[in-house]
């Protein structure tokens, strides 16, 4: 084999071991591209460049959603479901949940807005979605949520949903469960 | 083939190895390109069984003949075994007997990889059939393994299936690597880049595009395995992970794969074209720039697979114009053969009617892709047994055809033989039947709202699902025949000469046929 011929599979070499790491770095840039245009639920959590013009607000019609993960036995639904909120100003909503079995549990609830374009509008001060949530068996409680829309929503938006999807992940980290009881 | 090689063992210095070693051994790139061959077509004709077994379950509606576990693990295989065990395998077959004897090279740049990565497959291909007998059966996700079905829902057998996969796309990347160091290092004095063949130019860009997306295919199921057995969540939203980032990832690699599998058709088909149209090709740099752009363009479009999972609309917009943008090279090649063919003084020999009906159906292949890619189009289509007939239309008779035309182009090279023209003939209108009346049904089917990947129907899509299940088993009974047409000309035929085809020009036609066990150990003289 000739140098050239050498030096052609060197390069070739490199593009496939940097190739396998870009698809590893496809990760962290999908988390940025998601926090940028506000998909899946990704929103940012600052307040900055937020508009609380309150006394110029308009009324917004809000749904709250609740999912359980298949197999996620425990009582999760939003204290209220609809709920009339006004642009430009902080609102305070709860979701009862209540772990029903006899074990221990960790749970997290993850969260999606639909529309989506809604979601850049959207800060979250507060939300039970930031954290994993202990109950012992038998407990119950009430899960706040504080958010604010931003007054420039665009008018088209008039009805936003805000759903929860809550996980069992007691035995995330426990090898056993990821392999079959999470199932 | 081995009889018609070894009576030639004498032209040069030595000649293959006898026995089953030779064949473990060597590292002769026509050696390989037979094994590779052969390989693919019994991966295809095991593929074929499967779908057999699927359209057997479909003939009528409700449930005859297996179990629904039993449908998905046939669906699954039959979309891995048909992608990554006979089309891909069958090309770099190709590439293997046709690379270094149109660019005038002795052998493939790197002979030991060579055998490396074919006597990967059995392997790769071994294990994931052996999954059949495991304890929860093969796997059942489908071909695309979306999680969290191919991981939080997998059967056991999972972990066999990364391991398969992990081993074919190694062998991919070696077969790639081989023949980019081919050409770009071993062309014969005087064949510039612009000058190749235009199936070499067409392995070239096809065996970069496999370099580029191969290691994310192996990235994509490293982080299932990951997930599986190590606790991550790349793609599991309790731990705040994100299924829908595997789709992105796959279809990243999904979509370059695609044009894998139809690049080097491109390649084959112009040449067969060129040569019963007994005319040079008509724009031979605008192919190149065509099926440079197309790849280009494969990079930039894979969300169009996913149009309804929910992107921003500026997202749905450019992945679709962009996906439409790939009309124009396509059609640029169509124009081209169709000019090549303009005035020629055509022969309707096997190779040229497959080439011809590649032409034709691909393109209707193509065109039920335009209508995919508009976005408000597919909300409706997505998912529906129109979606089916469409990637079968280009992979069917748009990849196998061209590679069964290669298989008739130029067995009398490798062979020394002539096939049986009046049986290849035959082979060809039944595939050609076949094809269509399997396929073109799933048109209508899907439009009318047929969900594909279930093992059964309503009642309404019961008529064109007999028809189509009739078509398919014409199409697979017909390949029996071509497993038999196949074998006679091995075993003798009227012998051919060097130039085979009156109107083929190239340099594999100027040795003799068959083609010496070594040719071009002097570089041959291009002008």
């Amino acid at each position: 084999m000739n140098n050239s011929a050498k030096r052609t599979l060197k390069y070739l070499s490199f593009a496939v071991f940097g190739m396998f790491f870009f698809s590893f770095a496809l990760v962290p840039l999908y988390d940025v591209f998601c926090e940028v245009t506000g998909l899946n639920g990704k929103i940012s959590q600052s307040e900055e460049g937020i508009s609380y013009e309150s006394n110029t607000g308009r009324d917004l019609t809000i749904q709250f959603v609740s999912h359980n993960a298949e197999q996620m036995p425990w009582v999760f639904k939003p204290s209220e479901k609809i709920m009339k909120v006004k642009t430009g100003k902080y609102s305070n909503a709860t979701f009862f949940v209540k772990n029903n079995t006899d074990k221990p549990m960790t749970a997290r609830a993850v969260p999606s807005v639909a529309p989506s374009n809604a979601n850049e509008y959207l800060k979250k001060l507060e939300c039970f979605c930031f954290e994993e949530q202990f109950l012992a068996p038998g407990e119950e409680a009430l899960l706040p949520v504080r958010f604010i829309f931003d007054s420039n929503m665009p008018e088209s938006i008039n009805n936003v949903a805000l759903s929860y999807t809550i996980f069992d992940i007691t035995n995330y980290n426990d090898m056993e469960m990821a392999h079959h009881d999470g199932r | 083939m081995s009889s018609v090689i070894e009576s030639h063992h004498d032209d040069h210095h030595h000649g293959p190895a006898k026995g089953l070693m030779r064949w473990l051994l060597t590292t002769n790139h026509k050696d390989i390109g037979t094994l590779y061959l052969w390989f693919s077509f019994a991966m295809f004709l095991i593929g074929g069984a499967m779908a057999m077994v699927i359209r057997a379950e479909l003939f009528q509606p409700g449930m005859q003949i297996v179990e629904p576990e039993f449908y998905n693990q046939m669906l699954t295989l039959h979309g891995l075994i048909m992608v990554f065990g006979a089309v891909m395998p069958a090309f770099v077959g190709l590439a293997n007997w046709l690379v270094p004897m149109m660019v005038g090279a002795p052998d493939m740049a790197l002979p030991r990889l060579n055998n490396l990565s074919f006597w990967l497959l059995p392997f790769a291909f071994g294990i994931l059939l052996s999954s059949l007998f495991m304890e929860g059966g093969a796997p059942n996700f489908g071909w695309t393994f979306y999680a969290p079905l191919s991981t939080t829902y997998a059967p056991p057998s999972v972990t066999f299936f990364i391991f398969s996969v992990h081993i074919m796309g190694a062998s991919s990347i070696m077969g790639s690597i081989n023949v980019i160091v081919t050409i770009m290092n071993m062309r014969a004095p005087g064949m510039d880049l612009m000058k190749m063949p235009l199936f070499v130019w067409s392995w070239l860009i096809t065996a970069y595009l496999l370099i580029a997306v191969m290691p994310v295919l192996a990235g994509a199921v490293t982080m299932m395995l990951m997930d599986i057995h190590f606790g991550t969540s790349f793609f599991n939203a309790a731990g705040g992970g994100d299924p829908v980032l595997f789709q992105h990832i796959f279809w990243f690699f999904g979509h370059p794969e695609v044009y894998i599998m139809i690049l080097p058709a491109f390649g084959i088909v112009s040449h067969i074209i060129e040569t019963f149209s007994r005319k040079q090709l008509f724009g031979y740099s605008s192919m190149v720039w065509a099926m440079l752009s197309i790849a280009i363009l494969s990079f930039v479009v894979w969300a169009h697979h996913m149009f309804t999972v929910g992107m921003p609309l500026a997202a749905e917009l450019f992945f679709m114009w962009a996906t439409m943008l790939i009309a124009v090279p396509t059609g640029v090649k169509v124009f081209n053969w169709v000019a090549t063919m303009f005035k020629g003084s055509i022969t309707y020999e096997t190779p040229m009617l497959f080439a011809i009906s590649f032409v034709v159906l691909f393109t209707i292949g193509g065109f039920s892709g335009l209508m995919l890619s508009i976005v408000p189009a597919d909300f409706q289509y997505h998912d529906t047994y129109f979606v089916v007939a469409h990637f079968h239309y280009v992979l069917v008779p748009g990849s196998i055809f061209s590679i069964m035309a290669a298989v008739y182009y130029w067995i009398p090279k490798w062979t020394g033989n002539m096939y049986d023209e009046r049986m290849g003939r035959l082979h060809f209108w039944l595939s050609f039947v076949g094809v269509n009346v399997t396929f073109f049904p799933q048109h209508w089917i899907g439009l009318a709202g047929m969900p594909r990947r279930y093992p059964d129907y309503a009642l309404q899509f019961a008529d064109w699902n007999m028809v189509s299940t009739a078509g398919a088993f014409l199409f697979g009974a017909s390949q029996i025949l071509f497993l038999f047409i196949v074998l006679k000309t091995v075993m003798g035929g009227k012998k051919a000469t060097p130039q085979v085809w009156e109107g083929a020009r190239g340099l594999e036609w100027s040795v003799e046929s068959p083609a010496p066990y070594h040719t071009f150990s002097t570089p041959p003289k291009v002008n």
